[in-house]
């Protein structure tokens, strides 16, 4: 029997690939072309090669700006994981405080970013904001606009007050899909409730951790809007973390090349460290 | 290892609001010998797992008390109860060694290390786990993890009793056999009370010396395997042990004699019983025959087993199931059944009447 070939049906593909294109693959590679040409406008462009690249990774300020990012990253999930686990732990299992707790926890992940960064900006202001007056009559020099400890701080406990929620949530749903045989068991085995936490809910929630974590890392590592609307980057550029910096030079300077090679810098360094955490990880888990 | 003793155990759980507490087990008296091997049979939602959390102090018994060896433990902590238990599902610490595992409950009672690797090693030894000592707990089949959960408790030197809470139902059916065989073996060598709750006849009927049968909250029978088979206490039991079951009919008495669809019986019974209420004849399938001038019936339906055929006849509004060997034949016309007297019993109100057999 002879095998009629029809390849029409390839054609069925266009729609998707069309989308994929226009969604993903050319605005990609406008970046890619922007990063390796420079233009003076008037669709006028001179290959440029590796210099942006070279001149971007060369730069004192992206080393700044990185070191500012990885710093504040590092600071929000060394806050909010711990956090986020002990309010889960303190979450009460069943009973009609469930919903209430599952609510409030809920509150502050719905609310807009640049709604957060007003909010906390009045909050802090330190004449008539609320936080910024209290901690001023109670002796404390705070003054977020104008120093850099004050800012950061502010701006810490702004991710802490509006992500924390997600760390509790998944925490919370890990630690009740653990059945109750467990700690039954650990109860007769004689085990402390520390090595409960240790043995039986820490192991079981490691899956929602490492989920966790990596939402965030990227989250954070990416974050605009609240510092934008909170500081603005500043006092100076204490709080410029490296999407602010990266809005700065594209649109700010209109360094197209530059811009676009930081770009796709910044895109390497989240997909490398995601990639590196998830497989270590993830090779634990295969042990 | 002590003698443990119910008595007067009553257990209901919190009611939703509103609502009068339901009884999960009511009434409860019964001693567990010290060292027997008990199984407690009853289909799901009987009591089971609650009277096994009210032996171990998981929970606590709304009313009455439970002793050990003559000391009160009611409200003692599970902790200073010395008790094991093996779950359903097995539980094992997933980020420890098997032998960390083992070593769990020695440590959290600090035990010193040399005496830990000395029992562990020992334990693990009877288990067959002794080459896996240094492997993650959390790569084994489920045979492998719930014999680490019976060795947590094996470990022990202070357990009172063992509990069981049917710790075979993730087990593949061809390890089932192996690891009830190894249960018995241990109860054997190292003569701890064990107490292994089951919903499976068979399991209950193979490991237990003594089973105790409990239904809605309440134990009907505790016996040997042969006297919850050929005595039946309650009708329940009658048709919850065998396969099929126990044959419960309507009976009314005459002259101290059942007589079922007005067919006179002989039993064993003396001729000048005299009750009143729910009357019913228990007859095992086992114990009913063809034969020539019985009861008449029709048959509907017969089922070959094997090595044996199970036929269901009926009479009148009654469907008798009967047990008939492989070579017999079934009488095609006119089919008539009678029943063995010695085996006939004669319930009221579903629990046996008592006589002298013969």
């Amino acid at each position: 029997m002879r095998k009629t070939t029809n390849q029409k049906a390839w054609w069925l593909l266009v729609p998707v690939l069309l989308l994929v294109a226009f969604n993903a693959f050319i605005p990609l590679m406008t970046v890619v072309n922007y990063s390796l040409q420079e233009t003076f406008g008037n669709n006028v462009f001179f290959w440029e090669g590796l210099t942006w690249f070279e001149s971007v990774l060369r730069s004192e300020r992206f080393h700044d700006s990185l070191l500012r990012q990885l710093m504040f990253t590092g600071m929000i999930i060394a806050i909010e994981i711990p956090l986020g686990i002990v309010v889960a732990l303190s979450m009460p299992r069943k009973g009609p405080w469930v919903s209430v707790c599952l609510v409030l926890m809920a509150l502050p992940l719905l609310i807009p970013w640049n709604v957060v960064g007003a909010m906390w900006n009045i909050f802090a202001l330190p004449d008539i904001g609320l936080l910024g007056h209290t901690l001023n009559s109670m002796g404390f020099d705070y003054n977020f606009t104008r120093q850099p400890v004050s800012a950061w701080m502010t701006t810490v406990l702004m991710d802490v007050w509006h992500w924390t929620s997600l760390v509790v949530l998944l925490c919370y749903a890990g630690l009740c899909s653990i059945p109750d045989a467990y700690y039954q068991a650990a109860h007769i085995d004689g085990a402390s409730p520390w090595a409960v936490f240790r043995y039986i809910q820490l192991p079981k929630m490691k899956r929602v951790l490492t989920i966790a974590i990596l939402l965030r890392f990227m989250d954070s590592f990416m974050i605009y809007t609240e510092p934008f609307v909170l500081t603005g980057g500043g006092p100076g550029n204490t709080t410029t973390f490296l999407s602010i910096d990266l809005v700065k030079i594209a649109l700010g300077q209109f360094d197209l090349g530059p811009a676009a090679a930081m770009s796709l810098i910044y895109f390497l360094v989240v997909l490398l460290i995601c990639w590196v955490f998830y497989t270590v990880m993830m090779r634990d888990e295969e042990e | 290892m002590s003698r443990i003793e119910f008595s007067d155990v009553r257990h209901a759980y919190p009611p939703p609001p509103g609502q009068a507490p339901v009884y999960a087990l009511k009434e409860i008296s019964q001693v567990w010998d010290d060292g027997g091997a008990y199984a407690l049979l009853g289909p799901s939602g009987c009591g089971k797992t609650t009277l096994l959390n009210i032996i171990s102090g998981l929970l606590t018994p709304s009313e009455g008390s439970i002793l050990f060896d003559d000391r009160d433990v009611t409200r003692l902590p599970t902790l200073e109860r010395h008790i094991a238990q093996v779950f359903q599902f097995p539980v094992v610490y997933d980020t420890m060694t098997v032998f960390d595992n083992l070593a769990f409950p020695l440590r959290n009672r600090g035990m010193p290390e040399t005496r830990v690797t000395q029992r562990v090693t020992e334990i693990a030894e009877m288990l067959d786990l002794s080459d896996r000592l240094g492997q993650r707990a959390s790569g084994l089949t489920s045979d492998g993890k719930q014999k680490i959960s019976l060795g947590r408790g094996l470990v022990r030197e202070d357990v009172n009793a063992i509990l069981f809470d049917e710790p075979l139902t993730v087990i593949d059916p061809h390890l089932k056999w192996q690891l009830r065989s190894k249960l018995k073996e241990l109860h054997q060598q190292i003569g701890v009370t064990m107490i292994y709750v089951t919903h499976d006849q068979v399991e209950a009927l193979t490991f237990a010396d003594k089973v105790v049968v409990m239904h809605d909250g309440g134990i009907v029978q505790v016996g040997t395997p042969i006297e919850l088979f050929s005595r039946p206490r309650h009708t329940f039991v009658g048709y919850f042990i065998g396969s099929p079951g126990m044959n419960v009919l309507p009976c009314s008495l005459d002259g101290g004699q059942p007589v079922f669809a007005n067919n006179l019986l002989s039993s064993g019974y003396p001729a000048d019983a005299d009750l009143s209420g729910k009357l019913e004849i228990g007859i095992r399938p086992e114990f009913v025959r063809f034969s020539d001038d019985g009861i008449p019936v029709e048959i509907q339906k017969v089922e070959d087993l094997g090595r044996y055929q199970v036929v269901t006849v009926r009479h009148a509004s009654s469907q008798i199931k009967m047990l008939v060997g492989e070579d017999e034949t079934i009488p095609s016309h006119n089919p008539q059944i009678s029943f063995d007297p010695d085996n006939l019993l004669i319930y009221c109100d579903d629990w046996a009447v008592e006589a002298e057999h013969a």
